[in-house]
């Protein structure tokens, strides 16, 4: 059996390597960036477990790692089509979670985008709704809680409807300013091709010109949309969700717990404006290269 | 068919209430099928509008415009434009730019592409077929323009200064393609600039325009023999006569 292993071992030998070296190569170029992630772990845990002292107040990144640990080993029962299963909790808070932001960004879509593009395109519907817009935009997103609750309950939906706010004025302004900015020689050399009603050159013209500032609307309004994810857990949508389980260890004084949560957002976060950001740049705005939205 | 013909066209641009600029004053002109027309004139004397009218992207305030006895109204595939600003569409490849057209009157994308290839041969760019309008220089993105506007096949062919953002060489070698392009298609073109190097090169006729009011100063035939030596006499006393008249213009 062992032989078996060490003689495929041999014969991959050359690709093992290049992997290792490969890994060696990537280590060494990022090495600025490593020691600099390495060194604020070293002097956060240096603080928190020799100078601060207490773990309610700072927790150090040990217990922090810890307090990770015991949370992804909390299982909890998930019961779908009559299936029951046993699944981690914190699975379950990522998938409430990214369920609230979704129904608030894709709704935010569906309603940011065609609005945008209609005040972008006719001056007449600028006129009649940008006063509007900007008197709506300023209410800050978290300020629609209490109406958040009397009109929809308390669900999904009134989180999602948190993000929604947060979300759509980014995407609406940048298709609009997108829309605006078409260059007129795009539009006039479309008409003489052939392409002359409005929807067609909306549809051929105006929205691939729009698309690079839609997609930095896009990426704005996720951001913002995460951020309002946190208050939107806060009134007790569901029984899951990573902000919820962020306030309910808050309430338990286990700090260690809240941290573990706060960095869990972040990073999910990131992931998803990566993700965003490399299927636009790779995809969408192969055009545009060089040019970072 | 390309027969075209101005008659008594006027556009004013009102500057304020009481205030316009007349920069199209009563123009008449006839432009025979398959002639080269160039317009040459001072900055301001509305060649550029002129064009804008017959491609039918602006309209005349008095006056009208026909094509083959067609009176022009709106933009139309009949008539394609190449513009001096670079037009092409930067999130379409350049063999997308020039299928857009024939796309627009509902040719099936396959027939288009076929059709589209012809004219990528036409302007030498075959091996960019599928790269975006940001890899390629000046001249490239020019000749593209072309294709993409003859995939129409339109019967005149409207140019607005397309080769003044080009360097000196790139103009001359890209004046040569469009000499090539015009005797193989057989079609109508009008050529607007500002080089009159450019006009005794290439015209059959130019019309030479006057400033504020833009009027048509002088139509002179050119029948310098094809193809043409930028530096023979004939060449000379043509460009000096025109550069004259010009002169005189600039200095009202």
């Amino acid at each position: 059996m062992i032989q078996k292993y060490l003689q495929i071992l041999n014969k991959k030998r050359v690709e093992i390597l290049s992997i290792f070296s490969a890994i060696i190569v990537w280590l060494h170029k990022k090495r600025v960036e490593i020691l600099s992630i390495f060194s604020a772990i070293v002097v956060w845990q240096i603080i928190a477990a020799y100078i601060v002292q207490n773990k309610f107040f700072l927790p150090s990144f040990t217990d922090t790692v810890f307090a990770f640990i015991e949370i992804i080993s909390r299982d909890a029962n998930l019961a779908i089509m009559g299936l029951d299963m046993q699944v981690p909790v914190l699975f379950l808070d990522l998938l409430y979670s990214l369920m609230y932001f979704g129904i608030g960004l894709l709704s935010a879509l569906a309603i940011g985008i065609p609005i945008g593009m209609i005040m972008g395109w006719f001056p007449t519907i600028e006129r009649m709704l940008d006063s509007l817009v900007e008197l709506i935009r300023p209410i800050p997103p978290l300020a629609w809680i209490p109406f958040a609750i009397i009109w929809i309950g308390l669900n999904p939906f009134a989180a999602g409807f948190l993000i929604f706010i947060g979300a759509v004025f980014p995407i609406m302004i940048n298709t609009f300013t997108g829309f605006k900015g078409v260059s007129k020689v795009y539009v006039e050399a479309a008409k003489v091709l052939g392409c002359n009603t409005n929807m067609e050159l909306i549809r051929y013209v105006a929205l691939p010109s729009a698309l690079p500032s839609i997609a930095a609307g896009i990426r704005i309004a996720m951001g913002v949309g995460w951020m309002c994810l946190v208050a939107a857990e806060m009134f007790g949508v569901g029984r899951y969700g990573l902000g919820y389980q962020m306030w309910r260890s808050s309430d338990l004084h286990r700090m260690d717990f809240v941290l573990v949560y706060m960095l869990i957002l972040g990073f999910l976060g990131l992931l998803i404006d990566r993700l965003l950001r490399y299927y636009i740049d790779g995809k969408l705005l192969k055009w545009r290269k060089g040019v970072v939205i | 068919m390309g027969r075209l013909k101005v008659s008594n066209v006027t556009r004013r641009f009102i500057k304020d209430k009481n205030d316009f600029v007349l920069a199209l004053d009563n123009i008449s002109l006839d432009v025979a099928d398959k002639e080269f027309v160039c317009f040459v004139g001072p900055s301001g004397c509305g060649k550029t509008t002129l064009l804008r009218i017959v491609a039918g992207l602006d309209k005349p305030d008095e006056g009208e415009i026909f094509l083959d006895d067609k009176k022009i109204e709106n933009p139309g595939p009949d008539r394609g434009m190449v513009f001096q600003e670079y037009s092409l569409f930067p999130w379409k490849t350049v063999i997308d730019n020039i299928i857009f057209g024939p796309q627009m009157s509902g040719i099936k994308k396959k027939d288009a592409l076929e059709h589209a290839e012809k004219y990528l041969e036409l302007v030498g760019l075959q091996q960019f077929r599928d790269s975006y309008p940001y890899e390629l220089s000046g001249g490239m993105k020019q000749r593209v323009a072309i294709a993409r506007a003859l995939a129409n096949e339109p019967s005149v062919l409207l140019m607005d200064e397309p080769f003044g953002a080009l360097d000196a060489q790139t103009r001359n070698i890209l004046q040569q393609e469009l000499l090539g392009i015009w005797l193989k298609k057989h079609i109508t073109i009008l050529f607007v600039t500002h080089s009159v190097d450019e006009a005794v090169f290439l015209a059959d006729k130019i019309v030479l325009m006057s400033a504020r009011p833009g009027k048509i100063k002088e139509i002179i035939n050119i029948d310098l023999p094809r193809p043409r030596d930028r530096t023979s006499l004939e060449a000379n006393v043509l460009r000096d006569r025109i550069l004259k008249s010009l002169l005189e213009e600039q200095k009202k």
